[in-house]
């Protein structure tokens, strides 16, 4: 089986472990196997996090630099900070929906313009995938569905070896069951999104 | 019923390495569980701590390591099925219980898992905990992954009650925070109930007794090498003339290396999952087969040394590298990338490595460092410290835990740091081989950890600095774990006693103890300077309940502050403060209302009163 090398990049906060663990479940219901890893930098406390899948038949739970397939980033700057994952033929999936860190709002440092980051990205790799998913997620119900927004837009792509209907089977059952709806809408937007 | 105790006899689920070793413990029948929390390890405990809610294993938070492995070893040596979990410097602290323990030995399974963190995420030093099994002369063994994880720990249990000696069970982060797919095995019934015989003259070290069960270690340590021979946990696969040993997540990349490489049919691997003692008779047939030898381990060359030296003693002369130039690194983990690089290099075999794009020119990304949280409690003490302390010249050592961030601009309050509890000995020294105000920093649980011994020689030894104990009633850093300081009736558990900080520190003999509420800004900076003052030890206990800790309990219900057109943009706020609630936009300060949780403290700092709450 093929292998697909996918990396997560998000603040603290912005629910990408429920956004693998649907794949992750995903991946279970469609029979591939997958592993993978976690860090987090002090996530709770404004930190990074960034999680590495592995899809078929390798065996390594983490991502060397230029080795990713897809770089699905949940924060346009922190979309940015992963491009060493990337080679040229990495596809990129960005929500352009800023979360500026700290740093900038004290003045020290400065965000990027988002249309900046959007060429930058453009410029290095193929085919990227930029919207504002935050947008749509308040669409679906709740800016709390981003991630699932993320999901969408990332199946869409057809970068993963799983199908539509095994992540909506999966957003149904790694989901509580009061936003089930709410995220099978958010997953719709965003896959509408990518297309 | 907690997603470990489920009897789904062979359905795989997803888990964290951490929750497969917490199940592999389960499956093994383990009655007694002990811990100190410390990330990459937290988890297993945690889990072990909410299945004893619902099980008959006896499970405990200790005040520390060494008291954790204590602890541990009495119930092994009743013959309780036991595992004793920490992080790798946490086995430093439980190093002197592990070494005579080796001596005396167990009489049912103990495993004692030492959670390494090869790049440090969250630790201050990368040391590797294998060379604690050589030291101590005790088996160590090391998973490739998270299924074999939950496997080995079984393993694990087995081996130490074979061998009547305690196990090293040795992960690295990559293990106890990566996530696959596990089949869920039997689980064995757990003997609760243990029952210790007397047996002096084999378990009371003195000199004599000690000089004859060293004697019995050493044959202990040789069956684990007659066992090391033929284990399961050390294999070899493929084969060809070019040999590769390595342990750990390294096979892992090695395997992938060795397919993407294309070289199955030129490449042999040898696996060391039990790495001490290693299979010596093993790695002589394995050598004999090679043109030469490759060793991936992360950390340290462990494996190595004893390679060459085996090799050596059989006039086995062929190239065998790890560590070194153009070879593996000591430092940091590795990645799938660097093995393939290095092993391609050193077998001579072509290939094109994927290229990372050029980040060479992209603009400066603005960093994100972990920061206090909004709320928190000890960015108003350690800014009412700095006030209060503004006329001093000051050396702040401080200790581990969410406080150590209280280190950076603009709060800046922490200037040494070794290990845990440090904070208060170090003090001592600072006082002494200076004339600088010493002010140093411990939180609860690190007080209770290995602070209260500093406090004592302090007092005896009538030295002279001020102790803040940032009191936040509940061990933050690691998720949120118990310690004697907490109350544990608000985690709806009964059968704790609580105990108080300020009594102890009265009871050692401190004179001058304050009890400071650091939301309440002027009082306590008014508080803190007279303790500051006071020549000899003095102590201020900080008490605010960790915002987070409240947030999970729901006793925190967030009223959050406005900045008002009161404000002329002094920024004291930002520039002395610093809350990560606060933004500038249009060249004002804002609050965002969505993370302000309303402590106040910018509110009492402002000097045009300008911040008020957002709904009256």
């Amino acid at each position: 089986m093929d292998i697909t090398r996918l990396i997560i990049v998000a603040v603290g906060g912005q629910g990408n472990l429920l956004a693998s663990k649907v794949l992750g479940e995903a991946a279970l219901l469609s029979d591939i196997p997958v592993r993978m890893s976690e860090i987090h930098g002090m996530a709770q406390r404004g930190g990074v996090v960034e999680s590495a899948m592995v899809f078929g038949d390798a065996k390594s739970p983490i991502i060397s630099d230029g080795e990713a397939d897809v770089l699905l980033g949940f924060e346009p700057s922190e979309t940015l900070r992963a491009m060493n994952k990337c080679s040229k033929d990495t596809r990129v999936i960005t929500n352009l929906s800023p979360l500026p860190p700290f740093t900038v709002a004290i003045g020290n440092g400065v965000y990027p313009e988002i249309e900046d980051i959007k060429t930058l990205i453009k410029e290095r790799t193929k085919n990227l995938i930029a919207f504002d998913a935050l947008q749509l997620a308040k669409q679906a119900g709740s800016p709390m569905t981003m991630n699932i927004v993320l999901v969408g837009a990332l199946i869409k792509s057809g970068v993963l070896p799983m199908s539509r209907k095994s992540v909506e089977q999966a957003i149904k059952s790694k989901t509580k069951k009061a936003f089930t709806e709410m995220n099978l809408k958010a997953f719709d937007l965003g896959f509408a999104a990518a297309a | 019923m907690h997603k470990l105790l489920n009897e789904t006899d062979g359905k795989k689920i997803m888990l964290l390495g951490n929750e497969a070793i917490a199940r592999g413990a389960i499956e093994a029948g383990v009655a007694f569980a002990t811990t100190y929390p410390g990330t990459p390890s937290s988890e297993i405990s945690t889990n072990l701590f909410q299945v004893s809610h619902e099980t008959d294993l006896y499970f405990e938070y200790s005040t520390n390591e060494k008291v954790s492995l204590e602890v541990a070893a009495a119930a092994a040596n009743s013959g309780l099925r036991t595992m004793c979990m920490m992080k790798h410097v946490g086995l430093n602290v439980a190093a002197d219980p592990l070494m005579t323990l080796a001596y005396v030995g167990v009489k049912a399974g103990l495993v004692i898992l030492t959670a390494d963190d090869p790049f440090m995420f969250s630790s201050q030093n990368e040391q590797d905990n294998r060379y604690y099994g050589k030291l101590a002369g005790i088996p160590v063994m090391e998973p490739s992954s998270v299924a074999e994880a939950k496997e080995m720990t079984i393993a694990a249990f087995k081996l130490s009650e074979k061998l009547h000696e305690p196990v090293l069970l040795r992960t690295t982060t990559r293990i106890n925070h990566s996530s696959a797919f596990v089949s869920f095995g039997k689980t064995e019934k757990i003997k609760t109930k243990g029952d210790f015989k007397k047996d002096p003259f084999n378990q009371v070290p003195v000199p004599a007794v000690a000089r004859k069960l060293h004697v019995k270690l050493l044959e202990n340590l040789a069956e684990a090498e007659k066992i090391s021979e033929t284990s399961e946990h050390n294999f070899i696969t493929g084969s060809g003339s070019f040999g590769i040993i390595c342990n750990g997540v390294s096979y892992l990349y090695a395997t992938d290396a060795v397919k993407e490489l294309g070289i199955v049919e030129k490449i042999k691997i040898l696996r060391i999952g039990l790495s001490h003692p290693m299979p010596e008779k093993m790695i002589i047939e394995f050598a004999k087969g090679c043109d030469k030898i490759l060793i991936i381990e992360e950390g340290e060359p462990f494996m190595e040394e004893k390679v060459k030296s085996i090799l050596q003693e059989q006039g086995i002369v062929i190239p065998v590298h790890g560590k070194g130039e153009n070879f593996f690194s000591r430092l940091y983990e590795f990645d799938p990338a660097m093995v393939k690089k290095v092993m391609a290099d050193y077998f001579g075999i072509d290939y094109s490595p994927s290229v990372p794009v050029d980040t060479s020119k992209l603009p400066e990304i603005p960093q994100r460092p972990p920061n206090l949280c909004a709320g928190c409690s000890h960015r108003a003490t350690f800014f009412e410290v700095k006030k209060a302390a503004q006329e001093m010249d000051t050396i702040c050592p401080t200790d581990i835990g969410c406080y150590t961030l209280g280190f950076l601009p603009p709060l800046g309050m922490g200037d040494f740091l070794i290990c845990m509890g440090a904070s208060v000995s170090s003090s001592c020294g600072f006082s002494k081989a200076t004339d600088k105000k010493v002010i140093s920093f411990i939180g609860d649980s690190t007080f209770f950890h290995s602070g209260m011994t500093g406090l004592v020689n302090a007092v005896f030894n009538n030295h002279n600095f001020t102790l803040v104990i940032l009191d936040n009633s509940i061990t933050a850093m690691t998720g949120h774990q118990p310690n004697p300081g907490v109350d544990m009736e608000q985690m709806n558990l009964s059968g704790y006693n609580k105990v108080s900080i300020e009594k102890i520190v009265r009871a050692i003999g401190v004179e001058h103890v304050t009890i400071v509420k650091p939301f309440k800004v002027k009082k306590s900076i008014a508080a803190i300077k007279e303790a500051l003052e006071y020549k000899g030890v003095s102590v201020i206990i900080s008490q605010q309940i960790c915002m987070l800790y409240a947030k999970s309990l729901k006793v925190l219900n967030p009223r959050p502050f406005k900045i008002s057109d009161r404000c002329k943009n002094h920024r004291d706020c930002i520039n002395e403060i610093a809350c990560p609630s606060f933004y500038i936009k249009d060249e004002r300060v804002n609050i965002d209302p969505d993370t302000c949780v309303g402590c106040a403290l910018c509110a009492q700092v402002c000097p045009e009163n300008a911040i008020v709450p957002l709904k009256k």
